[in-house]
């Protein structure tokens, strides 16, 4: 009997050691720029740390292992970008055009695929990007393999100039801070408990007058949203939108940066991020090697490191105060 | 000149003929995906990269040892099922008390690994494997000419793909293989080494998909990547066929291939999505895929 009281008791006061460490975050990464870290760098890793999230929320809480989210990533870059560039948009509705195209497709891919689970999911997922890819790739407006080039970055609310990096930097970090207090938000509501509930056992769940296939299908669109929203405001940062982010590697990438964080913990996936988007950053004059390399962490991660970086720490920490 | 649809015939057989040699590829890599993830119950993202290395490893034995097409046709399929066995021994059998996603995370790392490498070596451009002499030519049937090593690649998946369907649906060998997919615990208790059969069935996916990657050498150039998009579209091919049933990977694979083939001929710009297109149809009509079962 204990232990349940013990744990209701505990709960409210993880969420209070979560919100403060997510203060922290926030405050760490404000002033990151001024301790010598590029910012374009951390614009960079924290465009792939919401995507990462975006995609745990899906892994990590609903069980459901995404190999194609690359093509919300890729598609709200591409409608972002032709948004601002041949539209005109101010950024902030340019930025709404791509994460509402990406919510779009993760309507129709959603509906798709969770008509199969577990590895026939991954395997549509994969294939429906595969499509997208394709797409991407004949469609006029994408210019192939050129991409859209100088994209106007403009002006937020039309005050805001972001062609300055530093107030680039700071609208990033708030979209991100939002996106990552919304979903921290999401995992802990009653929606997100019967998500959990789904993951560990479906037709418990649907014997229980819960309908597995609509919270699913919600999960999915909201990751697909906020993948896309990541991609818009990559698009914005960078200037660009290529094919290299809907092709089938960049989903590839997402899903190692989620193991290697910690699938289905809050931080894991921004920790995943940080530290590939960093070793990219450094192996980028090894070329070939960085696939090898990828490749290699990936297996360790599997057979040796099942709860990532995050994931350890914190059971590290359960054990040590178990102990005590 | 005859005309079909206004299409002349001459473009439509042609298309048809590279539709089913694309389709015998993708029948017997989706064979060995099926046949894998029938007693292992994982998906071998591996497939494609153990496909290139077939082809590579044909390549090395003309180009470095002077072994001819016909030895690689054996040698190959049985050195990359070699180092699938390696695999699945070393890696893959820890895993099969965790969930099934696991697998295809380790086995999407290797791909990577050995593609990585690869490229690193040889670049992304292809390396031409010479045609053996006797496939010179071809043959007229009248109403269009077949290359003879084209001809030969249909028979010979076709006889290699009916080959391991008769094994495992009609013999002993197979019918315990069909045994320990059903319940493996019951099999080992009747005095089979499930363990062994697992590696081994392994190997032989592995072989499956090293074989096709020889008899693809001399047509399509050996390339590191020439593994990764086709494995994506056979993953499309296993979902619209389900992974129940051997005859049903078999058929897919060669009905896709045409389906291909015919989108070639009549829309051009669509012949690189038909085959998720048909992925899409299937799962609203039957999700659990043509001939697959509900679970």
């Amino acid at each position: 009997m204990t232990e349940p009281l013990a744990a209701a008791v505990a709960a409210p006061r993880r969420q209070h050691w979560v919100m403060l460490a997510i203060g922290a975050m926030a405050a760490l990464l404000a002033v990151a720029p001024f301790v010598g870290i590029y910012p374009v760098f951390l614009m960079k890793a924290l465009c792939f740390a919401l995507f990462a999230c975006a995609f745990n929320l899906l892994i990590g809480f609903g069980g459901l292992l995404s190999f194609g989210h690359a093509m919300f990533l890729g598609t709200a870059g591409y409608v972002c970008a032709h948004a601002a560039k041949v539209w005109g948009w101010p950024p902030e509705a340019a930025i709404l055009a791509g994460t509402g195209a990406a919510a779009t497709l993760g309507l129709v891919t959603g509906l798709l695929a969770i008509r199969r689970q577990g590895i026939y999911f991954a395997m549509i997922t994969l294939a429906l990007a595969q499509m997208i890819y394709f797409f991407c790739l004949q469609a006029p407006f994408t210019h192939g393999e050129d991409g859209i080039q100088a994209v106007p970055r403009g002006k937020l609310f039309g005050l805001l100039d972001l062609s300055n990096t530093l107030t680039m930097y700071y609208v990033v970090l708030v979209v991100f801070i939002a996106a990552f207090a919304l979903i921290y938000r999401v995992i802990n509501s009653p929606f997100g408990q019967v998500l959990k509930a789904i993951r560990e056992n479906e037709p418990r769940t649907i014997s229980l007058g819960y309908d597995a296939e609509r919270y699913k299908l919600l999960a999915f669109v909201l990751s697909a949203t906020l993948a896309g929203l990541a991609g818009a405001t990559k698009a914005i940062v960078f200037q660009l939108a290529s094919l290299t982010d809907v092709h089938w590697t960049m989903s590839g990438e997402v899903v190692l940066m989620t193991l290697l964080g910690g699938m289905g913990t809050v931080f894991g996936p921004v920790v995943g991020a940080f530290i590939i988007i960093g070793l990219e950053n450094y192996l980028a004059a090894f070329g070939e090697w960085v696939t090898v390399i990828t490749g290699a962490i990936f297996v360790v991660c599997v057979l040796a490191f099942r709860r990532g970086i995050v994931g350890e720490i914190m059971a590290w920490w359960s054990r040590r105060n178990i102990v005590k | 000149m005859t005309e079909i649809f206004g299409i002349p015939t001459q473009a439509l057989f042609g298309q048809l003929l590279i539709g089913l040699i694309n389709g015998a590829f993708y029948a017997l890599l989706s064979l060995g995906l099926a046949v894998i993830f029938g007693l292992l119950n994982i998906i071998n993202f591996t497939h494609g990269a153990q496909y290139m290395l077939g082809a590579f490893c044909s390549w090395f034995l003309l180009e470095r040892w002077g072994v001819g097409y016909w030895w690689s046709l054996l040698i190959a399929p049985l050195a990359v099922a070699a180092t699938g066995v390696l695999i699945e021994r070393t890696m893959l059998s820890r895993l099969y008390k965790l969930d099934h996603l696991y697998g295809l995370l380790l086995t999407f790392g290797i791909a990577l690994m050995i593609q990585g490498v690869f490229t690193k070596y040889y670049g992304s451009a292809g390396q031409p494997y010479r045609l053996p002499e006797e496939f010179a030519g071809a043959f007229n049937l009248g109403f269009m000419l077949l290359p003879k090593y084209r001809a030969w690649v249909i028979l010979a998946s076709a006889i290699v793909c009916f080959g391991t369907w008769y094994v495992i649906e009609r013999t002993e060998l197979g019918s315990y293989l069909r045994a320990a997919t059903e319940n493996p615990a019951l099999v080992q208790a009747f005095g089979v080494n499930v363990p062994r059969m697992v590696t081994l069935t392994y190997g032989f996916g592995v072989g499956l998909a090293a074989f096709a990657g020889v008899m693809a050498a001399p047509i399509y150039q050996v390339n590191p990547l020439m593994g990764t998009n086709l494995i994506i579209v056979v993953f499309a091919v296993v979902v619209i066929g389900g992974m129940g049933s051997i005859l049903g990977a078999i058929l897919t694979g060669f009905g896709l291939g045409i389906v291909e083939g015919l989108t070639k001929v009549f829309y051009p710009e669509a012949s690189n999505t038909v085959i998720f297109v048909v992925m899409v149809i299937v799962l609203l009509i039957k999700p659990a895929g043509l001939f697959g079962r509900e679970r």
